[in-house]
């Protein structure tokens, strides 16, 4: 009847996991009766959980990613602390066991759950504004595709409190992974979550290829758009090319494990090193998935903030594409060690060199603009230098580890950890902070607090080195990834250091809570009225902040490239003498819907609990199809009710500072 | 006005741009499969190999059922365009038999190697050669669900233009499994029976 699933799921007798899971369901269940309390469920279910307006739903997508930032990083110091101490013949305070779903957990929840819904929340929230358009090319599709994540982060987490998590590793590498080595559910609850949540991330990056293709305003020709719209072009395409392997590759492991076939296992003919080969044609282009909306935000932040134009736009749209393509040619080399010979080694090493070259082209791109710019050094500026210092750094050991016999010295070393924390650090997080800190006060109409927001940089950063360095040390020293105890006692300081980093990157994160609440709290004092607070560039800022739903009254004329700088320049204009009518989507709850039975689905598959999961998938295709039935809904604003809103709308704002 | 100056593009190109988009994706997710056999189709294990177990005669008719279905597919559209209801309807039949037949040839292909114990757990060569052409046929089932799902609301609802619209992207879709299929036929069956 229940499948795999009894109470011995539940880990009553493992004090950590069990105090962390009701810690979760206090939270969760504290959350939902305080909205129940306040009576919050007819408001947050009309204007946030059914919405399809991309800025709503780009918020959601950061909320997302800020939850799951803190779920990682409590996985991220529990592994720091428990290296600090399980020194010589210590073992610390965590059981190989747990240490092992600890690393597995930290690495799938960042990658897949943090900086992906950042990364796609940025694109959401901004790319439409930023072509001046009223919304993406699908906007029920757009719900959709952020309810499968959400399941899948939901699905994550709910293996803290019922079962397991896979012990494998981020990537579940077989033949660990198989159900001969792994026969718990752990893999199950990996697998099940990143399938349901990979058809989303497909989805979204579909959804914003075809929106900067074919919807932009008019005038907006592919050489006149914004840097961050063209990286998140390429971003979604390279989503659109990769997310397909991934799922091909994790069906095949699911087959593998649920009906007995043989494609990873190491009996009966099958290949595991055919996973690795697949995982990297997906995982390579997904770095740069994450990292080029990084460097878009990088693009917008240094050119508004330096009062110039970016400097070489049209080299860095092409190298932007430049890299978007070789992303797929140099996945070998996470597996130089694998044996494919010098000859093939040498291909994939130089592959890889060679990508230096564009992202060497942007750097300079953003130095030459600050050269001579009047830069102000507001926090998202602090963010880019430091981004640039670091992300410097973290090329180069990435090029030292390009040359395939060194990387057989640094496979799977220290020395790799390092290195791709800091590019995913350095790059990522950083540029994902300074673009929640660029476009909050579009999103919500005020400022965040500008000093505690420099605190937090500078904790990361400080705390980025702290907790980084050791390890490149470390790895020199020959110490291994994924260790959960040492005999050598002569590491013991490097990593009681790089605990003291995570504990001053804990210290950012504090402060970027404290940020949010103190900003919110002083709201009244740092309304944004201008729409404007940056003096800004690109079409976004030409609107009321937050912008009206239809983010457009009349949609712009774009004559060049920052247009909006261009319409500035030119002076105040004047409010148009009348208003077409427009049409908008109405909401839809059929994302939620099916989400909902896309959790369903996924736990019963998880453990085994067939008609279950027969029932949830049957009701997900109905749901789809019920919707279907329907034509997409839409709203008319008619010409004298946008008039009307847009007089109201226009008497709130301030003109520019 | 220069390259892509033109402002927003009408929902038709839209729907069927963003349509296409997606049938890239698949076509990348099969192609991830279609590695994997080439990986995979020589390690029999001891079991059946790709020569023994190919009937060319048998695939031949279900190729000839897809292809046909394909092109009674496109008739059906040219039909709406057109406004001749009842030779859409009578197209979209013959298109749903002809698909309902190749996934009845495929399921006895499929029933028959089972029972000659060449199932899917076999070998890592049968595990590929299952989830290849068992995925394909997953596609045809789903495409089956949805051609009788637009003929239902093509009646219902008539053929407006969201509907015009989706009738555009299942028959993108109905031509694109003719695609795989030849790939299929070709690399699998073709180069297998040899």
């Amino acid at each position: 009847m229940l499948g795999k699933l009894s109470w011995a799921a539940i880990p009553f007798n493992e004090p950590i996991p069990m105090a962390a899971s009701l810690m979760i369901i206090v939270g969760v269940l504290g959350v939902l009766g305080l909205i129940s309390w306040k009576g919050w469920w007819p408001y947050l279910w009309r204007e946030w959980l059914t919405s399809v307006d991309h800025k709503r739903i780009g918020v959601m997508y950061l909320l997302l990613a800020l939850v799951l930032l803190l779920r990682g990083f409590i996985d991220a110091i529990m592994m720091r602390s428990q290296l600090a101490i399980a020194a010589g013949g210590a073992q610390g305070y965590l059981p190989p066991e747990h240490y092992d779903q600890i690393f597995s957990a930290h690495g799938t929840i960042m990658i897949f759950f943090m900086a992906m819904p950042f990364m796609v929340g940025l694109m959401n929230f901004v790319v439409p504004l930023q072509l001046g358009v009223r919304d993406v090319a699908f906007p029920v599709l757009n719900s959709i595709s952020f309810w499968l994540t959400a399941t899948g982060a939901l699905l994550v987490n709910v293996s803290l409190v019922v079962g397991e998590f896979a012990r494998t590793g981020w990537l579940a590498y077989p033949p660990l992974s198989e159900l001969q080595f792994s026969p718990g559910v752990g893999v199950d609850y990996y697998l099940w979550a990143l399938q349901i949540s990979g058809i989303g991330t497909l989805l979204a990056g579909i959804n914003m290829v075809t929106t900067i293709l074919k919807l932009r305003a008019p005038g907006m020709t592919y050489m006149r758009m914004p840097v961050f719209c063209w990286t998140a072009l390429c971003s979604s395409m390279l989503i659109v090319a990769a997310f397909p392997v991934l799922t091909a590759t994790f069906g095949m492991l699911l087959l593998d494990r649920y009906v007995g076939m043989h494609f990873f296992t190491n009996d009966g003919g099958g290949n595991f090193m055919m996973y690795i080969n697949l995982i990297w044609i997906w995982g390579h282009p997904e770095v740069y998935i994450l990292v080029l909306p990084a460097f878009g935000v990088f693009s917008e932040v240094i050119a508004t903030f330096s009062g110039k134009q970016l400097f070489g736009y049209r080299s860095m749209v092409l190298a932007t594409l430049a890299i978007c393509v070789l992303s797929f040619m140099v996945w070998l080399h996470h597996f130089f060690t694998m044996g494919a010979g010098a000859d093939v080694n040498a291909v994939f090493g130089i592959m890889s060199m060679i990508i230096a070259i564009p992202t060497g082209v942007k750097l300079f791109n953003w130095l030459f603009t600050l050269y001579r710019g009047r830069i102000r050094f507001e926090v998202p500026v602090l963010w880019a230098i430091g981004f640039m210092v670091t992300f410097a750094i973290g090329g180069m050991t990435g090029v030292l580890q390009a040359v395939p016999p060194a990387d057989f010295v640094l496979h799977n070393s220290l020395f790799l950890v390092a290195h791709f924390h800091n590019v995913i650090i350095g790059a990522v997080v950083f540029g994902a902070m300074a673009g929640y800190y660029y476009w909050f006060p579009k999103a919500f109409g005020f400022t965040l607090d500008r000093r505690l927001g420099m605190v937090s940089f500078w904790c990361w950063l400080i705390g980025f080195y702290l907790a980084f360095m050791p390890l490149y040390v470390l790895g020199l020293l020959g110490m291994t990834r994924r260790m959960q105890h040492y005999a050598d006692v002569s590491w013991q300081p490097y990593l009681i250091v790089a605990e003291v980093g995570a504990i001053v990157i804990l210290c950012g994160i504090v402060a970027t809570i404290a940020q949010l609440i103190v900003s919110i709290r002083t709201r009244e004092r740092r309304r944004d009225r201008s729409g404007d607070p940056w003096n800004g560039r690109t079409l976004e800022w030409s609107t009321t902040s937050p912008p009206p739903a239809y983010n457009f009254a009349v949609m712009p004329q774009v004559q060049s490239l920052d247009a909006f700088w261009v319409i500035k320049q030119r002076g105040p204009v004047a409010p148009p003498a009348r208003y077409d009518s427009i049409e908008v989507p109405k909401n839809s709850p059929n994302g939620f819907v099916t989400a909902f039975f896309a959790v369903i689905t996924g736990f019963a598959l998880i453990w085994h609990i067939w008609w279950m999961a027969i029932l949830g998938l049957a009701c997900a295709a109905l749901t789809l199809f019920a919707f279907g039935w329907m034509e997409r809904p839409e709203t008319r604003i008619s010409g004298e009710q946008l008039a009307t809103a847009e007089r109201a709308r226009l008497q709130s704002m301030d003109p520019a500072p | 006005m220069a390259r892509g100056g033109e402002g927003p593009a009408p929902v038709r190109i839209v729907v069927a741009y963003g349509f296409w988009i997606f049938l890239l994706s698949d076509i990348i997710m099969f192609s991830a499969l279609f590695a994997t056999y080439a990986v995979l189709s020589g390690q029999t294990d001891g079991g059946p190999s790709a020569h023994k177990l190919f009937e060319l005669r048998h695939v031949g008719i279900e190729t000839l059922c897809l292809l046909f279905s394909s092109y009674t597919c496109g008739l059906g559209i040219l039909a709406v365009g057109r406004g001749h209801m009842r030779g859409f309807y009578l197209c979209f039949a013959l298109t749903f038999v002809l698909g309902a037949a190749f996934l009845g040839l495929e399921l006895s292909e499929f029933v028959g190697m089972v029972a000659h114990g060449a199932g899917p757990s076999r070998s890592a060569f049968l595990s590929a050669f299952f989830s290849l052409v068992g995925l394909h046929g997953a596609h045809v089932t789903a495409g089956l669900t949805w051609l009788t799902f637009m003929v239902a609301q093509t009646a219902v609802r008539g053929p407006r233009d969201f509907v015009r619209r989706r009738l555009l992207c299942f028959s993108l879709f109905w031509h694109a499994l003719d695609i795989i299929w030849v790939a299929l036929l070709t690399l699998v069956y073709l180069m297998g029976a040899r």
